[in-house]
């Protein structure tokens, strides 16, 4: 970044404070913007092979959800661990992954973290503390706590955080998981992402509740609801959560309300979302309104986030040779690696 | 030292690997204190405590789901199913989860999964299944189903220190029979490999290639046929089924030219067709008769005494099955 560059006085003293309240120095905040924008690009170009029929599979997009996912895993420490979900590049790329590695696994070439074996974000790599999800959602929520119970077994203070969509909440892993979490008071937090849809069924047709958080109360743990979109809101409600499992004190609920600004998948133009909601939702963009704050907060001025986002769009598309450049897998090696061979 | 129960052995093999590694820890429903519905982790709650041997809400997804989690943190988890049928509750864990991590992205999944299956104690449908080729079919899995008492201790201490998700089967039929009783071998660190079958009766005439609680009822019919047809039986005890110790069972093949493949789970789609398949591929110029199958009949396993013998094989009707495969 240039530092150098002259930035406007804080107009509004108070909303300056608000990230210093969480303890979060400008620095924070600017490389919380990077990485939303660096999520939306990888997004973007994900979308952009898909179209081009560079992909062998799907596209699925983040779109509109990267302040909760990058916010949340941003309160995380470096040995903590993930389960990430289809809507969540962003903690991909905040645990630590490059973007280059995860356009390498949607075109399933030799050298991605799956090696061509999965695709889409469905990739794990326990360097990173990154669990990889299944298709079958909700696995990951008992999967987590295994994680938390590991750590608690060995007296580690570290946390295990999973997200989970409106829709599959209503998985019976869900209950399996998260009570199991409670039970044993595991350093361990869950994220329910309210993007009001699962595919097509909009949230009303999962659950009567109006906060999803209230289901916490069911397990005797903590919940809050809360702005997805504001990733100063994420990170304030994510970071006590994450506290206090350290702290040994259990897990916590958290809803995230979010809207997924694109279809299912690419495949899908998602007309079934009715165009007012949409328009809702787009005037809450959570890049554009965290961008806006960096401007009134005087942590970046304009040209500062414009020059940002230039670099990280250009950034994007070198990655995007590269991965492309990257070979398909050899079909010798086709059946290596179902079975791990000796001792790890 | 006394002859050791089959239960005994995996109390023993778990007593082992616990003290042994850390790492090893058990979870399962009324494991700790109580000692299980069957006892297998009598008195190692008292000994290693109740975090180590972990009472868990029921919820077979999330203990296997759990189980899992722990592993890819570096534990070594010993998951029970309080019945083996109850492990369907957690198929989708074991399925997309354990069996496919390592291939997908690499990571290791040091688990078992053990518990009670099988039939012959008037447990009914939902108390007596024989899961086995739910998990044969899905790879990444290795499924072991042992005999005898030093099976069962060895092939559960290989299973934990094993990076792969076992799937270990136990035969409650077998856990406290006085006539399996084994005086076992001392000596902590016996293992039996996972993935080596046993012939554990040699004979020249014909083969039955079998596993976990069918291998007593094929010996005891071997006897039958010695005796009174004069006619020598090998008895080939697969213990493992996945991965499948091909070698052994193809030579026995090779050597008396006659098998039934036998086996106590429902006959369609069960294991033994992959064993007959095997055969015919690989063997197939050395028979002398079509590879006969013997399994229970395609139904659930029923209650009533006199169904559930009808089901399920038997001493009669494997003799039966032989003297048809001898006199082809």
């Amino acid at each position: 970044m240039a530092e150098k560059a002259p930035r406007a006085a804080p107009r509004d003293k108070a909303a300056r404070r608000r990230h210093e309240t969480l303890g979060l120095t400008d620095a924070d905040c600017v490389r919380l913007f990077e990485l939303l924008v660096t999520t939306r690009a990888m997004d973007d170009a994900v979308a952009s092979l898909y179209r081009r029929g560079e992909l062998p599979g799907g596209a699925f997009s983040s779109r509109g959800q990267e302040a909760t996912a990058v916010g949340s895993c941003f309160c995380l420490n470096k040995n903590d661990v993930i389960g990430p979900v289809i809507r969540n590049s962003g903690a991909i790329l905040t645990q630590g992954l490059s973007p280059v590695a995860v356009l390498r696994n949607f075109l399933g070439r030799a050298d991605s973290p799956t090696r061509g074996r999965d695709g889409n974000t469905h990739l794990g790599c326990m360097d990173l503390g990154i669990i990889a999800p299944t298709s079958h959602l909700g696995t990951l929520i008992p999967v987590c706590a295994g994680a938390a119970l590991a750590f608690k077994s060995r007296g580690e203070a570290r946390v295990a955080l999973t997200w989970i969509g409106d829709g599959a909440a209503s998985i019976g892993d869900f209950h399996e998981g998260l009570n199991i979490a409670a039970v044993w008071r595991l350093p361990f937090v869950l994220i329910i992402e309210n993007n009001g849809w699962a595919y097509s069924t909009p949230t009303s047709h999962q659950t009567l509740l109006a906060d999803l958080s209230r289901r916490a109360e069911g397990y005797g743990i903590p919940g809050a609801s809360f702005d997805g979109n504001d990733i100063l809101e994420v990170i304030a409600h994510t970071r006590p959560a994450v506290e206090r499992a350290r702290a040994g004190e259990g897990p916590t609920l958290l809803e995230a309300r979010t809207f997924r600004m694109k279809g299912h998948a690419e495949h899908d133009d998602a007309s079934y979302v009715p165009r007012e909601l949409v328009e809702h939702w787009k005037a809450r963009d959570p890049i554009d309104g965290f961008e806006r704050y960096l401007h009134e907060s005087g942590v970046l001025t304009p040209d500062e986030t414009r020059a940002l986002r230039a670099r990280v769009a250009a950034d994007m598309e070198r990655m995007e040779r590269e991965a492309l450049a990257s070979p398909f897998p050899d079909a010798g090696t086709v059946a290596a690696g179902v079975f791990a061979e000796g001792e790890a | 030292m006394p002859p050791t129960n089959y239960i005994e052995a995996i109390t023993q093999a778990i007593d082992e690997e616990m003290a042994r590694d850390d790492r090893v820890f058990c979870l399962g429903e009324d494991i700790g204190k109580f000692g299980g519905a069957f006892k297998a982790t009598k008195g190692l709650f008292e000994k290693y405590g109740a975090d180590r041997v972990r009472d868990t809400p029921l919820a077979e997804s999330g203990i296997i789901g759990v189980a899992i989690g722990a592993a890819l943190l570096g534990m070594r988890p010993i998951a029970e199913m309080q019945f083996i049928d109850f492990i369907s509750c957690g198929f989708n864990q074991i399925v997309n989860q354990a069996a496919k991590i390592h291939y997908r992205w690499g990571a290791r999944v040091p688990l078992v999964i053990r518990g009670p299956c099988g039939g012959m104690v008037r447990g009914g449908p939902f108390h007596s299944q024989s899961p086995e080729a739910w998990f044969t079919h899905t790879a990444g899995l290795k499924v072991v189903a042992p005999s005898t008492p030093a099976d069962a201790k060895g092939l559960l201490k290989s299973a934990v220190r094993d990076d792969n998700p076992v799937i270990y089967l136990e035969h409650k039929w077998l856990y406290r029979r006085p006539s399996v009783r084994q005086e076992l071998p001392p000596g902590a660190d016996r293992l039996v490999p996972i993935g080596r079958a046993e012939v554990k009766r040699p004979g020249r005439d014909a083969t039955v290639i079998t596993y976990s609680a069918m291998v007593h009822l094929a010996l005891e019919a071997a006897e039958v046929i010695q005796r009174e047809d004069g006619a020598a039986v090998e008895v080939v005890d697969l213990r493992t089924l996945v991965p499948l110790d091909k070698p052994t069972l193809l030579d026995s093949v090779r050597r008396t030219s006659r098998v039934l493949v036998l086996h106590e789970a429902a006959k369609t789609g069960g294991f033994g067709g992959e064993v007959a398949a095997v055969i015919a591929e690989e063997a197939f110029e050395h028979l002398d008769a079509p590879v006969r199958r013997l399994a229970a009949l395609d139904t659930p396993v029923p209650y009533a005494p006199t169904l559930e013998d009808a089901a399920l094989p038997s001493v009669g009707k494997i003799v039966a099955a032989l003297r048809e495969l001898l006199a082809y």
